[in-house]
């Protein structure tokens, strides 16, 4: 029992540290309140935000924000994926003018998004989609560009075609590859929602943690720093779990949990 | 060197057979300026098992590819029974040298490819022919190569085709799995009579299993050699090793 133990609780130990360490400095007042809050006054602040209920509101209004950009840059990425993966015209047509418009760093367009969509909803959803849609994009593509031409032609000679092919060869050959599209958009998603929210918004957890900035509230700021990593990590984990479902033939992804 | 010799056995074998008669006349393909195949005549008879042997880039693939209907002759005209074979029909079936197993089903479901209505027992009854029906539910990443290439047998076999064409479907096992296969095609071959073209450049595989062996050489067939021998043919049957030594020895005359 005792060397089962002892593994699982090996990377633990250097985070306990350093917590320990940075609860000690701060209760020492080695690191002044307005720099750097102790560990204890951050989960303060989150009893007091979960009390109000002021918390839930932000990550409701902030999940909203996200999902919905990724629901919209994410089916285009993927419709248009499919399209350029499967018809050489529109490949032709379009694969060059997105491989130029990808290199638009999607955070540059903030000026320009604020003076078309204000500060509301809309220029938030909009940078979120336009981030997210090129991994999913790119991955979807890719994944139908490299489907096994000997299975095509298999499928072909046992009467597989148009939407049959598509739902037996085609999109699960390339559901690894979107999938590894939807995590990397995930990280996008977040990542872009942080600077949107921070930049502007009137609600949400960047609106909080700027809201705190004035007040002077390092507390509030660390922890809506750490929500954004939690919900981060949730949404890669949620991935990590289709994959594992869904990719369940795939020799990767089989063995233990 | 006849190409219509038939011995008394085979024609007694060819009686109620479920195979197709396969007519190629006067076939040609060629890619870019090099001429694969040249007016080519060849007539398989229902049921017959029929090897193309030949050296590489003989165009013995692109023949089994044509007459599959996976690309086109430029010239001449292959019908398989009543059909041309650019229709696609769950009467012809391939076999090719990589098993190509769909890893994202099951083995059963593998099988089941492409088959419509109630086929899960229909394929469970392909499994059990080939000898591995306790694999149905597995992965076929799990199988052994030999194996593989069992189910992409009970696949091509579910549909009860009148015709199947084998595309090197050994060349990539071990020598011992290939007496297996050998073993297990000819058995299922008898019990379907179905009729089957294959295409190696193994001499000892095609007169182990073939009726006729056909030499293809300067796109065209060069040789025909009818293979009497009783079935289950034994391995190391002397008339057989005869016959391999002549097309062996005949090959390799070929353009040397």
């Amino acid at each position: 029992m005792k060397q089962k133990a002892l593994p699982r609780i090996v990377p633990w130990v250097l985070p306990c540290v350093i917590l320990a360490a940075w609860q000690a400095t701060s209760q020492f007042g080695l690191i002044p309140l307005r720099i750097l809050p102790a560990p204890t006054q951050v989960l303060e602040a989150a009893v007091r935000l979960i009390q109000s209920g002021e918390i839930f509101r932000h990550i409701a209004v902030s999940s909203a924000r996200a999902f919905a950009g990724l629901a919209v840059g994410g089916v285009i990425g993927f419709l248009l994926g499919l399209l350029n993966g499967l018809s050489q015209i529109s490949d032709r047509l379009l694969n060059s003018t997105f491989q130029m418009v990808r290199n638009i760093p999607h955070l540059a367009l903030i000026p320009l998004c604020i003076l078309w969509f204000g500060i509301d909803e809309g220029s938030k959803i909009f940078l979120v989609a336009f981030g997210v849609f090129f991994p999913i994009y790119l991955n979807t593509y890719h994944g139908i560009r490299n489907v096994e031409p000997g299975l095509i032609e298999m499928g072909r000679v046992y009467g597989l075609s148009g939407f049959s092919l598509f739902r037996d060869i085609l999109f699960p050959a390339a559901l690894p590859s979107i999938l590894v599209g939807v995590r990397y958009a995930l990280g996008i998603m977040w990542l872009t929602l942080i600077v949107a929210e921070t930049v502007s918004a009137s609600s949400g957890i960047g609106y909080m943690t700027m809201t705190a900035r004035e007040f002077l509230q390092t507390d509030v700021i660390v922890l809506g720093i750490l929500i954004y990593a939690a919900l981060g990590k949730l949404a890669d984990f949620s991935t990590a779990l289709l994959e594992r479902r869904w990719l369940a033939w795939h020799p990767a992804f089989q063995g233990p949990a | 060197m006849t190409s219509q010799a038939v011995a008394p056995r085979e024609a007694q074998v060819f009686n109620d057979t479920l195979g197709a008669e396969i007519r190629l006349s006067e076939v040609g393909k060629s890619f870019g300026t090099r001429q694969v195949l040249n007016g080519l005549n060849l007539i398989v008879k229902p049921g017959e098992f029929l090897a193309i042997v030949g050296r590489s880039g003989c165009g013995k693939s692109t023949l089994l590819r044509l007459i599959a209907g996976l690309d086109r002759p430029d010239s001449g005209e292959i019908t398989i029974g009543q059909m041309q074979a650019k229709e696609r029909s769950e009467q012809v079936r391939v076999m090719f040298q990589d098993a190509r197993l769909l890893p994202w089903q099951s083995v059963l479901r593998n099988v089941g490819i492409g088959a419509k209505g109630d086929w899960k027992a229909q394929a469970l009854s392909a499994l059990e022919d080939v000898g591995l029906a306790t694999r149905a539910n597995d992965w076929p990443s799990v199988l052994s190569g030999g194996q593989k290439q069992r189910v992409a047998l009970a696949r091509a076999l579910m549909s009860r085709p009148q015709l199947l064409l084998l595309d090197e479907p050994l060349g990539a096992l071990d020598a011992l799995t290939r007496f297996e296969m050998q073993k297990l095609i000819e058995r299922v071959w008898m019990r379907q009579r179905f009729t089957a073209i294959l295409v190696t450049h193994d001499v000892t595989e095609a007169v182990t299993l073939a009726d006729r062996v056909v030499l293809l050489e300067g796109s065209n067939a060069a040789l025909i050699h009818p293979v009497p021998q009783a079935r289950p043919r034994e391995l190391g049957d002397p008339e057989l090793g005869h016959l391999e030594a002549s097309i062996l020895h005949r090959l390799l005359q070929a353009k040397s």
